[in-house]
């Protein structure tokens, strides 16, 4: 049973680990801004049906 | 005709006539923005909103000062050489299309290499090179596509500006530990008794010491200071309970381990101070995008055209004027300094410091004051006194922008926090005194349970909880507090200050009455045609005024600055302008602005300019008055006084040619009176006003841009709104007392256990996490009905 500390050591690692990457997240600014980073990931989408319509764009001209 | 508008900015495109790529445009400006786009391959901007953009500004010479090493250096960021980083404030910013195309100026210039947006700070940090790219025409290319940054004086300190994560990590620290702590003593609350759960017991408690050392010594440490401040100042606020709550709980819960009687109150103790930092969180809401803190500085440039002896220009920084000096004031560029006018027509526009739009014309000779801006063309002064001593900025020097306001003001937290501490002490005291003479051994136990049970995080939870609530639907319906402690001065009071012109009147809007002769058709096609040529503020309302007619055109035109125009077609003559201008000689000099008409050389009628008054404003003084004392502080003369009395209740009291200092003293005296005084403003002038009352709430028309110092900024579209937005402020008091009542009940029942000595830490847990989470589940549902009330 004494397995209970290596599951216990685990366990609080992980939760270490995550509140590190926590603290370095917060450090780097990621919860300065909570709209901008949302709306950005929707330009990719944006950014490929782009390409065809430049192709169109050129040709016209 | 079928509507159209612009396609790039959404203005009305019908009299353009302006088509390319089969898209209609309002001027030649937006044409240029979507053909740099297009150009570009970037005319997703257009997919992603439609008509997002902004008609680009003429700024020829005004980024000028953006040469000078000394300034370049101050609003940089990071500069190594090859890399130079700014963050630039671009009031402009409103949608997903904003950042889009702001995100991808690397394809408007190889040498942007990065740039990201903050939408809600509304700026863009972009890193460029400087060597192949001039943070000049960085700024010029921003200002070509319609997104002009806005350089203040405010910026010269940029870059040591720290932002403030600590209680983010507060709240990280503590919401780690408290779920940690959770999951340790899951086997104490259950009492399984297994073998092996048993073994471990001392080992899971030890762990749960150490998670909650961190959230005792740091997270809680502001509670921990603010009471020790409070004490060491006489004052029993509410830290004081809740520092004493923690205290206890900590040291019990070690002593009970260390002597190893019990598991001790690790998780109410982490879970209460995770609450209390999530209110708090909660409470911090900021409209960072706006400033409420704006003194001179955020309006003055940060530099200037400086005119050396030897007739050579040099941008120099604001502060390194000196008396003496000769400036160069181009068009729409604001004065910094009291000066003398020398050379050039002055045509000052006094806006941002009365609130008044009218333009004033100076000659040589004549003294002008900071903070006008000029409007027509470039103009040289003489500097009278530097920065700091001109007569704008002195009024900043004032005792009142130096007093905080939330110091001197006690919140309902806190005034109950008083009793509710002696109350709790005594209940303590009294219990542990009957235990002492019937259990001597449960006394400590009883007298640690109390004041943990009692520990106020519930009350401590209602008022951040539900002004947070409050402070962002009230954002959302455009009136945005600085902070939370706002709404409770807002609920208090019961004068209401209005300013005059740019608060109860719109501020680019007038009304034009004609009185005189009446005019001929085609008297009226020459005035028309006339008008036309002029690019005086009050030719301009004034044509937008007259029906369409013929435009003819016109023989000979001729304007004559500070006066008037004159213009001839075919045998008619006529001349607009002032009364002397147009050869009409009357002592009845009235206060309003009129423009007089004279055709062939008899005098026709005079054209009067009347403010024109915000909608609603009748109505909501009606409303007001039942509630309040109605005051209007108004800077300029008398000439609106008859109009003002028909429209306002007669109890409200109206005082003409006050200045900014009159208004300041006004508002003391009543309060020195015991009044609790709401000062509504929109210039600088109302400044010291707006700092000096107990709520000072700036009327703006664009609040990204120009507001004075003040607790709340009210969209002007909003206006007819302020009733409701105080009565909601009401409201939020009350929802506050409820909460303090359920949160008595919740004590009481707590109480009960802790008097009768038989706080296990189960009851603990369950009993303050649930009066905490009742009471966030409470103010929140309440105040949501509240904000649905509020009419839109």
């Amino acid at each position: 049973m004494s397995v209970i500390y290596i599951l216990l050591t685990i366990s609080i690692l992980v939760a270490i680990v995550f509140f590190v990457a926590f603290i370095v997240a917060v450090r780097n600014g990621q919860f300065d801004d909570s709209y901008t980073p949302s709306v950005r990931m929707l330009f990719e989408d944006e950014l490929i049906k782009e390409k065809p319509k430049k192709t169109i764009l050129t040709k016209k001209d | 005709m079928s509507k159209s508008t612009c396609f790039h900015c959404g203005l009305d495109a019908n009299s353009s006539k302006i088509t390319f790529d089969d898209k209609e445009f309002c001027c030649n400006g937006c044409k240029t923005v979507y053909e740099i786009f297009s150009l570009n391959d970037l005319t997703c901007y257009y997919d992603l909103q439609t008509a997002p953009g902004a008609t680009p500004k003429d700024i020829e010479g005004k980024y000028n000062f953006l040469e000078n090493t000394k300034i370049i250096e101050q609003l940089l960021e990071f500069d190594d050489g090859d890399t130079q980083i700014i963050t630039l404030y671009i009031p402009h910013i409103h949608c997903s299309s904003c950042i889009w195309i702001l995100e991808n100026l690397n394809k408007l210039n190889p040498f942007i290499s990065a740039s990201i947006v903050n939408f809600g700070k509304k700026t863009v940090r972009i890193t460029y090179n400087q060597e192949s790219l001039s943070l000049k025409n960085l700024v010029a290319l921003l200002s070509s596509i319609g997104y002009e940054p806005f350089i203040s004086l405010d910026d010269y300190s940029v870059g040591k500006k720290h932002v403030d994560r600590s209680l983010i990590y507060k709240l990280g620290v503590a919401g780690f530990a408290f779920g940690n702590v959770m999951f340790l003593s899951f086997p104490e609350y259950f009492q399984v008794g297994e073998f092996w759960l048993e073994q471990f017991k001392p080992m899971f408690r030890w762990l749960m010491f150490a998670f909650s050392v961190p959230v005792v010594f740091y997270s809680a440490q502001d509670y921990f200071i603010s009471a020790f401040k409070g004490l060491r100042s006489k004052i029993l606020n509410i830290d004081v309970p809740i520092a004493l709550g923690a205290a206890v709980l900590f040291s019990r819960s070690t002593f009970e381990i260390i002597s190893n009687t019990g598991s001790g109150f690790f998780d109410s103790l982490t879970g209460l101070i995770f609450f209390l930092l999530l209110g708090k969180l909660f409470q911090q809401k900021t409209y960072s995008f706006l400033s409420f803190e704006r003194d001179y500085k955020s309006y003055f440039p940060i530099g200037i055209t400086k005119i050396s002896s030897d007739n050579s220009e040099a941008s120099i920084q604001v502060y390194d004027i000196e008396k003496g000096d000769r400036l160069l004031i181009r068009n729409e560029e604001l004065i910094p300094v009291d000066c003398i006018l020398i050379k050039g027509q002055a045509r000052i526009d006094y806006s941002f410091v009365t609130g008044e739009s009218k333009i004033v014309s100076k000659q040589s000779g004549d003294k002008l004051f900071a903070g006008g801006k000029q409007m027509d063309g470039s103009i040289e002064v003489d500097v009278l006194k530097s920065v700091e001593q001109s007569y704008l900025t002195q009024l900043w020097s004032n005792d009142v922008f130096k007093k905080d306001k939330e110091l001197s003001f006690t919140n309902i937290t806190n005034s109950i926090s008083k009793q509710f501490t002696i109350t709790i002490l005594l209940i303590a005291l009294v219990a542990t005194s009957f235990w002492l003479f019937t259990d001597s051994s449960k006394a400590l136990n009883v007298f640690t349970s109390v004041l943990i049970i009692a520990c106020p995080c519930a009350i401590a939870l209602a008022a951040p909880f539900t002004f947070g609530n409050v402070l962002r639907i009230l954002g959302k319906k455009k009136f945005y507090l600085k902070n939370a402690s706002v709404i409770e001065q807002l609920a208090k009071i019961d004068t209401i200050i209005f300013d005059k012109t740019g608060t109860i009147t719109a501020n680019k809007e007038t009304t034009i009455g004609y009185e005189g002769l009446t005019l001929s058709n085609a008297e009226e096609a020459l005035l028309k045609s006339t008008l036309r040529g002029s690019n005086h503020p009050l030719s301009r309302s004034l044509y937008a005024l007259l029906d369409q007619n013929n435009i003819v055109t016109l023989d000979t035109y001729e304007e004559f600055l500070g006066q008037g125009i004159e213009a001839k077609y075919k045998d008619q003559h006529i001349k607009i302008g002032s009364a002397s201008f147009v050869g009409h000689n009357n002592n009845t000099a009235t206060l309003n602005t009129a423009v007089h008409v004279s055709t062939n050389n008899q005098y026709k009628g005079k054209f009067t300019f009347y403010n024109k008054y915000r909608k609603g404003l009748s109505q909501l003084f009606n409303t007001l008055k039942k509630e309040y004392d109605l005051v209007i502080l108004s800077g300029d003369n008398a000439g609106e006084l008859e109009n003002l009395t028909k429209l306002l209740p007669t109890k409200t009291k109206l005082l003409f040619n006050q200045k900014p200092e009159d208004k300041l003293e006004y508002i003391k005296y009543h309060q020195s009176e015991g009044a609790k005084v709401l000062m509504i403003g929109d210039g600088l002038n109302d400044a010291g006003a707006l700092a000096q009352s107990n709520v000072g709430i700036a009327i703006s028309e664009n609040v990204n841009v120009f507001s004075p110092a003040c607790d709340a900024i009210l969209d002007a579209s909003k206006f007819n709104q302020l009733y409701n937005y105080i009565k909601v402020s009401k409201s939020a008091i009350k929802i506050i007392k409820w909460s303090f009542g359920l949160s008595f009940i919740y004590n009481i029942i707590g109480l009960y256990f802790a008097v009768t000595g038989q706080l296990e830490p189960v009851v603990a847990a369950i009993l303050m996490p649930l009066s905490s989470i009742s009471i966030v589940v409470f103010t929140t549902v309440a105040t949501n009905v509240l904000g649905r009330k509020i009419p839109s």
